[in-house]
């Protein structure tokens, strides 16, 4: 069994997101980095087949050269091999990115066979496209199924479940297969302190990212304005029944 | 929120919400704590910590107070003493815990060396093959700082009607200048939600602190530092327990980590890692931050040597998950040690920062005690003392540095004399190239360099048949040439650089009113100096120093280096705010040499004509007089004093001359065996042969002038601070303890060594082995230790009870965990006692 889990690397933000001055970017000035957490989920899936089935799987992540850490992250938490596509341009769009990571594919099948399953994130936690996972299987020409909340394998065939309004939806796809998995499908493990270890000495390959810029383009970031809350004393004790009286007229409500 | 209140406190973290609950057992009231957090969490460091304390440290300061912190908690019951193991992996670390458990014994801390076996049965998952031994403490505590904080804030509002106002944030500190004493005053805290008119603000913002100061113009010298942890698990073993806490703490003090039980998880702690240093403005809004503030990002590369040690020691910790890691903020200062009391820049704006949850409830006390009394009355607190730092300590780059430089020292074996490495020669005197050409060994006082011994006077170290010493621990930072420089002085004399003496100039019309307020003995006439002490409104000592009358209204204070920073703020904080008195610093401005040796008089003559016998230049005289240097005179004050034992001056001369005078004595008093002389001469074997105190060694303010042997016959009219404590003192009568000199009968150890106590708080003990304490609870403890060359003894100083004090007893003083048999010298000089080489 040979499977692929392709993640993205993100910042890990607070309540509040900062914007640069530029407007092209999260300030990330005192921001961690993490995976989408629709990813970590992956990663736990692929490692859960690879347990079950045996095998091997590929963490796969396109974006800057710091990248790295989150596929060996990856492989602390029970992925043998990473794979990192070094981008020096800033953020690639969707169409681009899937372009080159079709190509990755390809190349890394051509030296070791092909991946039975492709495992992406529903969408990814900054841009949230929902787009990459859906345009690689296109290109491949594999089933796909996004938003999975269950996923096994069993004779050649991924049974995939996910939620519908109404209950459950079961597909089931002759592998190989794409599939787009979802938080809560599984809970994600932490790496232990010898997975992290190993992580630091696990060869990360190189391959270089080639896509044609697609239509998506950023146009600028910014926040949505602060919902902010005001509150006015009114009075305290009997002297504020006046007063409260008025704002009671002045809503409706008396 | 109120217009006004008495006292704003600003953060309610452990020391803050600590802080409210002192003042309010103190009788204060109409105070009002604010945080820019939410409540009770509000996000800085408090929140974070891993709430243990370890009590034994050598720092008596930190050891008290660690103490009393950890008795406060213990008071409220938020405290489980779950015990503590500290591990050696070299034998440098067996040696150091030696010396802890000497610094256990002096503190009355119940501790005890452990096999590798040993540590085991305590703590069944360590491996015991990479360690050499432990340094085990019962009564290592686990405390809850969020919820013990809480009670003492609700302590606040039920005794004192404290308001709370919790995500507040403080936009400015407003003040109002006070021109006679230059120094400013608080006025008024402006925060997002309205401004309050305060007479005292207290700044408790923990990593925050210096920012929140630098909006009142002041200073608190600390910045914010990572200390990385990471929490991993669940693992078995923990989890059986069913405790938060079921095995002792252990601290794998050779790799500079610790790991200590939170419940079914280890949390992994280090001080390992390279310092990692933010500024203020760059530790996120509680908005912003993933975790909190003062929980950042993890930079697991800084942690993979931890980790992999960790997993040596104890090897369950490889494959239990890692749930929970940051970058942690704390505090570090340019010293290492706490900023408490009032501003050096702001009256009545106080700092109670730089503070660990360990030391927290201690230190508020300590704060509540200084800003009630105005002084602590729970532990002299000198060290912490904010006022401490000179200006050049308070900047960026000075604290940067410096807590870049000792961060990894948290768990490291510091020796009592240790050096800093960096930041060195930030204020030379001018004979500096002249010492250096003499190949002087520099140690750094504050921010002064001075020469502790001259390599040019190797030779008299072969002179006088003086060897290192045989270990290596006691060699450090100490040569044998400080001996030959010691007795060539007792047989010639010695040319000492004092430029390093801080002189402040009180003058006015009401200048020697004040001066006298300040000091406990009078301010002599014209041309007298006065030894004094100035003592705390509680009859302790805050300082001794000489203070000089050389005009009708003109007062020059001469206070020692470590002390100039703290004298300072006292003087302007207690003058009057009429105008009828300056104070100037004029430190550099003038230079001071002391000349001290039985040849002093006959080189000095070689420079004027001036009567300097006895009588023309009378013990505690000031004589103004002109030195023929090079065809040129150059204006010289003559005080004829000694802090050495022989006879001599302090030479006091403009900065820009000192170099012509120091050439001058050098030259002329090379026939007469004239070298010159470093500061371990000076401050310690001279100084500890005549039994004289060091303010901040005997000098504490938990001692009286009676303890300390330093008491007149007589107590002037006039008022001063801390008389009537004083005189309370007098009327008791015969003190509790008398400041002792003792000489070290026999300083062989059980492997047939040699050994040379530091001065590093050894306690004093009874025949029977038993620490000795006083009445009053106070342990006597080496202040001071040094080679006493004239009299052929290692002589220490310490406080005794009475019942141990008669010269010629028989006691004990526990060096490195072993006992060595000491004599009480007595309260006076072990060298001549009658004084006749400095008078005769």
């Amino acid at each position: 069994m040979k499977i692929l889990v392709c993640v993205k690397r993100v910042p890990a933000p607070g309540s509040k997101i900062n914007v640069t001055a530029d407007g092209q970017s999260v300030d990330a000035t005192n921001l961690g980095f993490t995976m989408s957490p629709h990813e970590e989920c992956a990663v736990e899936a692929a490692a859960q087949l690879v347990e079950q089935h045996g095998g091997d799987a590929t963490v796969l992540t396109l974006g800057a050269p710091e990248a790295e850490e989150q596929v060996r992250y990856g492989v602390s938490v029970g992925i043998q091999r990473a794979v990192l596509m070094p981008t020096a341009d800033g953020e690639w769009d969707p169409q681009r990115t899937a372009q080159a990571i079709t190509a990755a594919i390809g190349e890394l099948e051509a030296a070791d066979g092909p991946f039975d399953v492709i495992l992406f994130g529903n969408e990814s936690a900054d841009s949230g496209g929902f787009q990459v996972g859906v345009r690689v299987a296109h290109a491949l020409g594999r089933p796909m199924v996004n938003g999975a909340k269950g996923l096994t394998l069993s004779d050649g065939i991924a049974h995939v479940e996910r939620e519908a309004d109404a209950g459950r939806e079961t597909y089931e796809l002759p592998l190989p297969a794409v599939v787009g998995v979802k938080e809560g499908i599984n809970l994600p493990r932490y790496p232990t302190m010898k997975g992290r270890l190993a992580s630091k000495k696990v060869e990360v390959s190189s391959i270089a990212p080639h896509g044609d810029v697609g239509g998506l383009g950023k146009i600028t970031l910014r926040q949505p304005p602060e919902r902010k809350s005001e509150t006015i004393i009114l009075g305290t004790g009997p002297d504020a029944a006046a007063a409260v009286v008025d704002v009671l007229e002045e809503i409706g409500v008396l | 929120m109120p217009a006004t209140a008495k006292c704003v406190v600003i953060g309610a973290g452990i020391v803050g919400n600590c802080l409210v609950g002192h003042l309010a057992r103190l009788g204060w009231t109409d105070m009002v704590l604010i945080d820019k957090g939410p409540l009770p969490n509000p996000g800085g460091s408090t929140g974070h910590a891993s709430n243990f304390i370890f009590p034994v440290d050598h720092n008596k300061e930190m050891a008290l107070l660690g103490q009393q912190s950890a008795d406060q908690y213990r008071e409220v019951d938020r405290s489980v003493d779950s015990g503590g193991i500290e591990v050696a992996r070299t034998q440098a670390r067996m040696d150091e815990f030696q010396r802890r458990m000497t610094s256990a014994a002096a503190w009355g801390i119940q501790a005890e060396l452990l096999t590798p076996a040993q540590v085991k049965e305590l703590v069944p998952f360590i491996n015991d093959d990479v360690i050499l031994g432990g340094f085990h403490c019962p009564t290592v505590s686990v405390v809850d700082s969020l919820d013990t904080g809480t009670l003492f804030r609700n302590e606040a509002i039920e005794k004192a009607g404290l308001r709370v106002f919790a995500n507040t944030e403080v936009l400015d500190v407003e003040t109002e200048e006070e021109p006679a004493t230059g120094l400013k005053k608080v006025t008024a805290v402006v925060t997002d939600k309205g401004r309050i008119e305060a007479e005292y603000v207290v700044i408790a913002c923990g990593v925050w602190s210096n920012r929140i100061a630098n909006m009142a113009g002041a200073t608190i010298p600390l910045v914010p530092a990572v200390h990385q942890m990471a929490d991993v698990g669940p693992m078995d073993v923990l989890v059986e327990t069913n405790k938060e806490i079921g095995y002792p703490i252990v601290r794998d003090m050779d790799t500079f980590c610790y790991e200590r039980q939170s419940s079914g998880s280890m949390e992994v702690g280090s001080y390992a890692h390279r310092p990692i240093l933010h500024h203020p403005d760059e530790i996120p809004s509680n908005e912003e931050a993933a975790l909190s503030p003062t929980e950042m990002p993890f930079t697991p590369d800084d942690f993979d040597d931890q980790m992999e040690q960790a997993i040596e020691l104890m090897d369950m910790l490889g494959d239990a998950e890692i749930k929970y890691a940051i970058n942690g903020l704390l505090s570090l200062t340019p010293d290492a040690m706490p900023c408490l009391g009032e501003t050096a820049e702001v009256r009545n704006l106080w700092s109670a920062a730089a503070v660990w949850v360990k030391e927290g409830p201690g230190m508020a006390q300590v704060v509540a005690e200084w800003m009630t009394y105005g002084y602590p009355r729970v532990i002299d607190a000198h060290g912490a003392d904010i006022a401490r730092f000179y200006p050049q300590e308070r900047n960026d780059e000075h604290i940067w540095r410096r807590a870049e430089e000792h961060f990894n020292k948290t768990y490291g074996i510091v020796h009592p004399q240790e050096q800093w490495a960096g930041r060195r020669n930030l204020q030379v005197s001018p004979l500096f190239s002249r010492q250096q050409a003499l190949d002087a060994f520099f140690f750094q006082a504050r921010t002064w360099e001075r020469p502790q011994w001259y390599g040019s006077n190797a030779d008299l170290a072969e002179r006088y048949g003086v060897a290192e010493r045989e270990v290596e621990w006691d060699n450090r930072w100490w040569s044998p040439i400080t001996v030959g420089e010691h007795l060539n002085m007792r047989e010639n004399c010695g040319l000492v650089d004092l430029s390093a003496f801080q002189e402040f100039e009180i003058s006015g019309p009401g200048a020697v009113e004040f001066a006298d307020f300040l000091a406990v003995n009078k301010i002599g006439p014209v041309g007298r100096a006065t030894y004094t002490p100035w003592l705390t409104p509680d009859g302790g000592f805050h300082s001794d120093l000489t203070m000089q009358r050389i005009a009708d209204d003109v007062v020059m204070v001469v206070t020692g280096v470590f002390d100039g920073g703290r004298d300072m703020h006292w003087m302007r904080k207690y003058m009057p705010k009429d105008g009828s008195v300056t104070v100037t610093d004029r430190t550099l401005e003038i230079s001071t040499l002391g000349l001290w040796g039985p040849k002093a008089p006959a080189v000095l003559a070689t420079l004027t004509d001036a009567d300097l016998s006895q009588e023309g230049s009378p013990y505690g005289s000031l004589v103004n007089v002109t030195l023929d240097v090079g065809g040129s005179t150059i204006p010289a004050t003559l005080f004829r004093i000694s802090y050495v034992g022989d006879t001599g001056w302090e030479i006091y001369v403009a900065w820009d001359d000192a170099r012509a005078v120091w050439d001058a004595l050098m030259a002329n008093g090379a026939e007469h065996g004239i070298r010159p002389t470093g500061g371990g001469v000076y401050g310690t074997s001279g100084r500890i042969e005549k039994g004289y105190r060091l303010q901040g060694a005997e000098l504490e303010s938990e001692y009286n002038p009676l303890e300390a042997g330093l008491a007149r016959p007589k107590v002037k009219s006039a008022d001063f601070i801390g008389k009537a404590a004083y005189l309370a003192a007098r009327e008791l009568g015969e003190p509790a303890v008398h400041m002792c000199t003792l000489s070290v009968e026999d300083q062989t150890d059980s492997k047939g060594r040699k050994r040379w106590m530091q001065g590093g708080n050894e306690p004093i003990c009874d025949l029977d082995g038993n620490v000795i304490f006083d009445s009053h609870g106070r342990v006597s403890r080496v202040t001071t230790a040094g080679y006493g060359p004239s009299v052929g003894k290692h002589l220490l100083m310490a406080y005794l009870p009475t019942q141990h004090a008669a010269p010629g007893t028989d006691l004990q003083v526990m060096y490195m965990n072993e006992l060595f048999p000491v004599k009480v010298v007595g309260t006076g000089s072990a060298f001549d006692p009658d004084d006749t080489r400095l008078k005769g």
